[in-house]
């Protein structure tokens, strides 16, 4: 144990030393941008989103984003794959006290509220899809734990997150038809929407519509994972 | 000279590292990965930063030639998805193993003994 932790701590100072000196070449807050001050020079134009992560997120590399949602979606497949059982209830025996049940109450509308802003307003302000989907889920969470014999709609769940997928892809494949190439900005390049918004809730392009069904995918996505996870085999 | 938010990434990797390294409860290992993940994503932030400027969000005073390097930021909002996905997957296995093992301790668990 004393040699095999003496191992560990050597070989944690080579790789540390190793990746000092390698980043010791790289000067820290020095101007480095090469792409990206093109992004940020020309986001405004060519895509009318404010905030220019984003636009790099959705619209430059939209076609990334799409292989992140789908590994998103293997990712709760195989969860739900893997902890496949023919009999699987939820075992919790103490129901949530008075405070988290009325509390849960309270926050849930507007925990839901706050994840439906973030991924709206994902091209003017920090947050996105993603974050926005994750605070949806975490709303459901709150339900999981305060009441034991909580469960999400499966059936209305599944339907969802396969509308939202299908979604994305055919706003790619309405760019494809009419700019010519996949996930083409056409609302803002072809029919000019939001030019003089720019900074307001309509404009950016594409960018809130993608950005809300992928906060919608998230959202269930993730929620299904936690309902995989809190469930227990039940022997009959 | 290296930056302190450089060192301060690293040792995040290293710690985490170092769970990998020597914990044997399963779980603390999936902890440790997280703790690495975490500080790669640090890394990489604080690569894309440049001292003075501000977020790139291209609102009231802040142009173009005012906000820092948006790139490291999508690819970072990237890897945290993954990271997520990597997480909730190994997690769904480790259920699994200690279903099937009752236990979490990988000196334990035949298979993986080495």
């Amino acid at each position: 144990m004393v040699v095999k932790r003496a191992l560990a701590i050597i070989t944690l100072l080579v790789i540390g030393y190793w990746l000092a000196v390698g980043l010791s070449q790289v000067p820290f807050g020095e101007d480095k941008m090469l792409i990206g001050q093109y992004y940020l020079n020309n986001v405004k134009d060519q895509t009318g989103a404010v905030n220019a992560v984003t636009a790099v997120v959705v619209n430059y590399r939209g076609f990334d984003t799409l292989g992140e949602v789908t590994v998103l979606f293997i990712a709760s497949t195989g969860v739900g794959a893997l902890l496949w059982k023919r009999k699987r209830k939820r075992t919790a025996k103490t129901e949530g006290s008075i405070v988290l049940t009325t509390g849960t109450r309270l926050l849930f509308p507007f925990v839901m509220l706050f994840g439906a802003y973030i991924f709206i307003h994902g091209h003017l302000t920090p947050g996105g899809g993603f974050p926005g989907g994750a605070t949806v889920a975490t709303a459901f969470l709150l339900l999981y734990l305060a009441y034991t014999a909580y469960e999400i709609p499966h059936r209305g769940f599944e339907v969802t997150e396969g509308l939202a997928g299908m979604g994305y892809v055919t706003v790619g494949l309405i760019g494809l038809a009419i700019g010519g190439y996949f996930l083409f900005d056409w609302i803002w390049q072809t029919w000019q929407f939001g030019t003089d918004n720019i900074g307001r809730l309509l404009s950016g392009g594409f960018i809130p519509i993608i950005y809300t069904i992928i906060g919608i995918k998230v959202g269930t996505e993730l929620s299904g994972i936690i309902d995989n996870m809190v469930k227990e085999e039940v022997s009959e | 000279m290296i930056s302190v938010y450089y060192f301060g990434a690293i040792a995040l990797i290293l710690i985490g590292l170092y769970a990998i390294l020597i914990k044997r409860n399963l779980l603390k290992i999936l902890v440790g990965l997280s703790i690495m993940e975490t500080g790669v994503n640090l890394l990489l932030i604080s690569i894309g930063y440049v001292s003075g400027k501000s977020a790139p969000i291209l609102s009231e005073g802040i142009g173009p030639s005012q906000a820092v390097d948006p790139i490291p930021q999508a690819l970072v909002l990237t890897a945290i998805v993954i990271g997520v996905a990597t997480t909730a997957m190994a997690l769904s296995v480790a259920i699994l193993i200690y279903e099937k093992y009752g236990t979490l301790n990988v000196e334990e668990i035949r298979r993986l003994r080495g």
